[in-house]
């Protein structure tokens, strides 16, 4: 396609998308209300109405609804390819994806048949109310969990991303100048750190750094001041657009949780309020089977985290509203995952009777809580908390746990950070797959997660800040790698795998933003 | 939208090879196909789907009027079509791709041959070939047709490709002006906005997943 009829497909795509939004109506609400106003005049009522909406702001939330939906919808398909292949374009991976599927639906539907409990049921009226009364105190209940077990953990996927395989790729050949020393044995386009250096120049060491600059021992007049004003500058504009610029050089603590919730476009309006009460209604009215591994996982890793722990019932209110969510379904049409399907009252295979379990498709894997946790700090209203992670979920953390060819998909993470490594620290890279420790077997867990858990939560956000900023996860695995080389020297000294992970137990200490500096613009290349 | 491809013959893909093709074990970097058209064609866009080729050249066989003693020719359309940015690793290798009259170095009329010369220098990929290729003619009343009109009058046909930087300024003036007449299309069809059910009248007992 030419980039005429592209931008044409783009533009009528989202013109569909936002007609029928609450957005759409209340634009035409303004715009009928505000004939009314004597300013308005008729003989230029296209113009009058036009600069009416635009100083009463709501031209700006126009603005920032067609930008997510830019920033969400693939890149216009070929017309002649299918909807598989929009979603991931290499068929090896498709298949792959597909396979890892299987294996979770079965692993779900045995754990339901051993344990005879159904994957969804109505709850009784007693057992509603009583779920009503405690939905601020969730965590207060102790259900008997020790027979549910996680589907699956992050070392488990991290087998099937080893073993994926392009059958058209040449393995026959011995070490040549094109061996990799890493576990990803498939070639994906990732960057390199000249052209890292391109894509992330607001990371330069001459530039100022919210995570650097805002350091005790530096004068706030040298870069914090001005950038908290231009922070409060962004806001008063209320530009996603903006926003989103200006995260890439880190939100100050005060503004962030506004910032983030600009650049996603996360409203908190009436209609989003009554959106998560109706998900709430929708938990109180039907008990899943998911409910208890998300139970399970929030027990496991929140619950036991020093910085998290506190917010266990907000992580149930939200885990369990996310699931009954079938707004998330939408991210299906560019995630090469599918939701998994069922069909009630035995009627298989009548599509009418067909419905998708759980009702937004995902099913939660090991530390699938730590995606919300970090979020918590920052929004004390759950409609508001909701809304957020439900956006950062659809457009960057569903990558994590889905097998595509996607820049920003774990494969190429994991392969990002594996060239890394290999290109900058051979000798380190070497020792490590020496002695069997291989360097991915380490840092799949960080990246799985984004860094949530491993990181002391102000680092944390920080990260998070470039991640919305840049809006590829890409530096989650250049993270990675500087984390390795950051403890290289005490790296070289361990002789075993254990040793090595013990070296890297702790993250909670380190400062993430220098050392993405120096990895990225000090790192001789 | 884009009318019918013609009926066209595909014919084996010959390899560029120095040696004996069996006994060598070195695989071949280019790959000749040709495309035999029933008819003469003027030919409007050429659609394929990749399979790990890097580059693409289009020759065409066109059959000129009025040159008795040499009617055939062979013109060059496109020249290294670049399909996989790099071509050691993914990017691009199973995309779908389209070459437009509009791109090519010489009017594709009456054309009778189609030769696709596919290059792959990277020795990492076993195979490499395109699928699925469709040969799409121009048809008469191309200017004015249904709905999607404004597909084809956005790009005027001599306008060079600007591959770079941002997209010419009258293109998106006229898209920006479509997107008004495209909101009236919209006004007819459905909203996207769901109601949010995920139950089958009221009921979401669920025993067992289902695997297909």
């Amino acid at each position: 396609m030419d980039e005429g009829t592209e931008i044409s497909v783009t533009i009528a795509q989202v013109v569909q998308r936002l007609r029928g939004t609450h957005l759409h109506s209340q634009l035409e609400k303004q715009a009928k209300e505000c004939l009314h106003r004597p300013e308005i005049k008729l003989e230029s009522l296209k113009e009058d109405v036009r600069n009416f909406l635009r100083a009463s702001g709501w031209e700006r939330k126009l603005q920032n609804a067609v930008y997510r939906e830019l920033h969400i919808l693939p890149p216009p398909a070929h017309p002649a390819a299918s909807p598989e292949h929009t979603k991931e374009p290499l068929e090896y991976m498709r298949k792959a994806q597909a396979c890892w599927e299987k294996r979770i639906l079965k692993s779900l539907n045995s754990m339901c048949t051993e344990l005879g409990v159904p994957l969804a049921r109505k709850r009784p009226v007693a057992e509603q109310r009583h779920l009503t009364n405690k939905w601020n105190e969730m965590g207060t209940d102790e259900p008997d969990l020790s027979k549910f077990r996680p589907v699956y953990a992050p070392k488990d996927f991290l087998e099937v991303l080893i073993s994926l395989k392009n059958p058209n790729h040449d393995c026959s050949e011995g070490l040549t100048a094109r061996s990799h020393w890493g576990l990803i044995q498939i070639s994906l386009n990732i960057r390199d750190i000249p052209q890292m250096r391109e894509a992330y120049p607001e990371l330069s060491l001459n530039r100022g750094q919210l995570g650097i600059d805002d350091h005790a021992h530096v004068p706030p007049d040298l870069f914090e001041s001005e950038h908290l004003r231009i922070g409060k500058k962004v806001l008063s504009e209320q530009d996603s657009a903006a926003a989103q610029q200006y995260s890439r050089q880190g939100c100050p603590t005060g503004l962030r949780a506004q910032l983030w919730a600009l650049i996603l476009n996360a409203t908190n309006e009436p209609e989003d309020i009554m959106h998560y009460e109706q998900l709430k209604a929708a938990v109180i009215h039907h008990d899943l089977l998911v409910d208890n591994l998300i139970y399970k996982d929030v027990k496991l890793t929140a619950s036991n985290d020093d910085y998290y722990f506190v917010f266990e019932d907000f992580l149930y209110q939200v885990l369990l509203c996310f699931s009954r969510d079938t707004a998330v379904l939408e991210h299906f049409s560019y995630n090469s995952a599918t939701p998994p399907k069922s069909y009630i009252q035995g009627k298989s295979g009548a599509e009418e009777f067909a419905v998708v379990y759980p009702p937004n498709g995902v099913i939660p894997f090991h530390g699938f809580s730590m995606y919300v946790a970090p979020l918590c700090f920052l929004y004390n209203e759950p409609s508001k908390l909701y809304s957020v992670f439900r956006e950062m979920y659809v457009r960057y953390f569903f990558r994590l746990h889905s097998i595509s060819s996607s820049p920003s998909g774990i494969v190429s993470l994991c392969l990002q950070f594996e060239r890394l490594l290999q290109t900058h620290l051979p000798q380190l890279f070497y020792h490590l797959q020496d002695i069997g420790a291989q360097p991915l077997r380490i840092a799949f867990k960080w990246m799985v997660r984004a860094f949530s858990g491993y990181l002391s939560t102000d680092q944390l956000l920080l990260l998070w800040d470039r991640i919305l900023g840049y809006e590829c996860l890409e530096i989650v695995a250049v993270l990675a790698a500087a984390v390795f080389t950051f403890r290289a020297e005490n790296l070289m000294e361990v002789t075993s795998l254990a040793s090595a992970e013990a070296v890297l137990a702790d993250l909670s200490t380190l400062k993430v933003i220098p050392l993405l500096q120096i990895f990225l613009f000090a790192t001789d290349i | 939208m884009r009318g019918d491809p013609v009926d066209c013959v595909v014919k084996t893909p010959v390899a560029l090879q120095l040696g004996d093709m069996v006994s060598d074990s070195v695989r071949p970097g280019v790959y000749i196909t040709d495309v035999v058209l029933p008819e003469p064609v003027n030919i409007r866009e050429i659609s394929f789907k990749n399979y790990y080729t890097a580059y693409l050249t289009v020759r065409v066989l066109k059959n000129e009027e009025g040159s008795e003693e040499n009617p055939a020719k062979w013109f060059t359309c496109v020249r290294n079509y670049c399909l996989m940015s790099s071509p050691h690793t993914e990017g691009g290798s199973q995309d779908y791709f389209s070459i437009y009259r509009q791109q090519m170095m010489t009017e594709p009329d009456k054309v009778i041959t189609v030769r696709l010369i596919l290059r792959q220098p990277s020795s990492v990929w076993l195979n490499f070939n395109i699928e699925d290729i469709k040969i799409y003619p121009l048809t008469d009343e191309e200017p004015e047709r249904d709905v999607p009109s404004w597909l084809a009058t956005i790009t005027p046909a001599e306008e060079p490709l600007d591959l770079n930087g941002l997209p010419d300024p009258d293109t998106v003036s006229s898209s920006i002006q479509h997107m008004w007449a495209l909101t009236e299309i919209m006004q007819s069809s459905q909203t996207s906005a769901s109601i949010g059910r995920f139950d089958v009248d009221g009921c979401y007992d669920v025993n067992l997943l289902s695997y297909t």
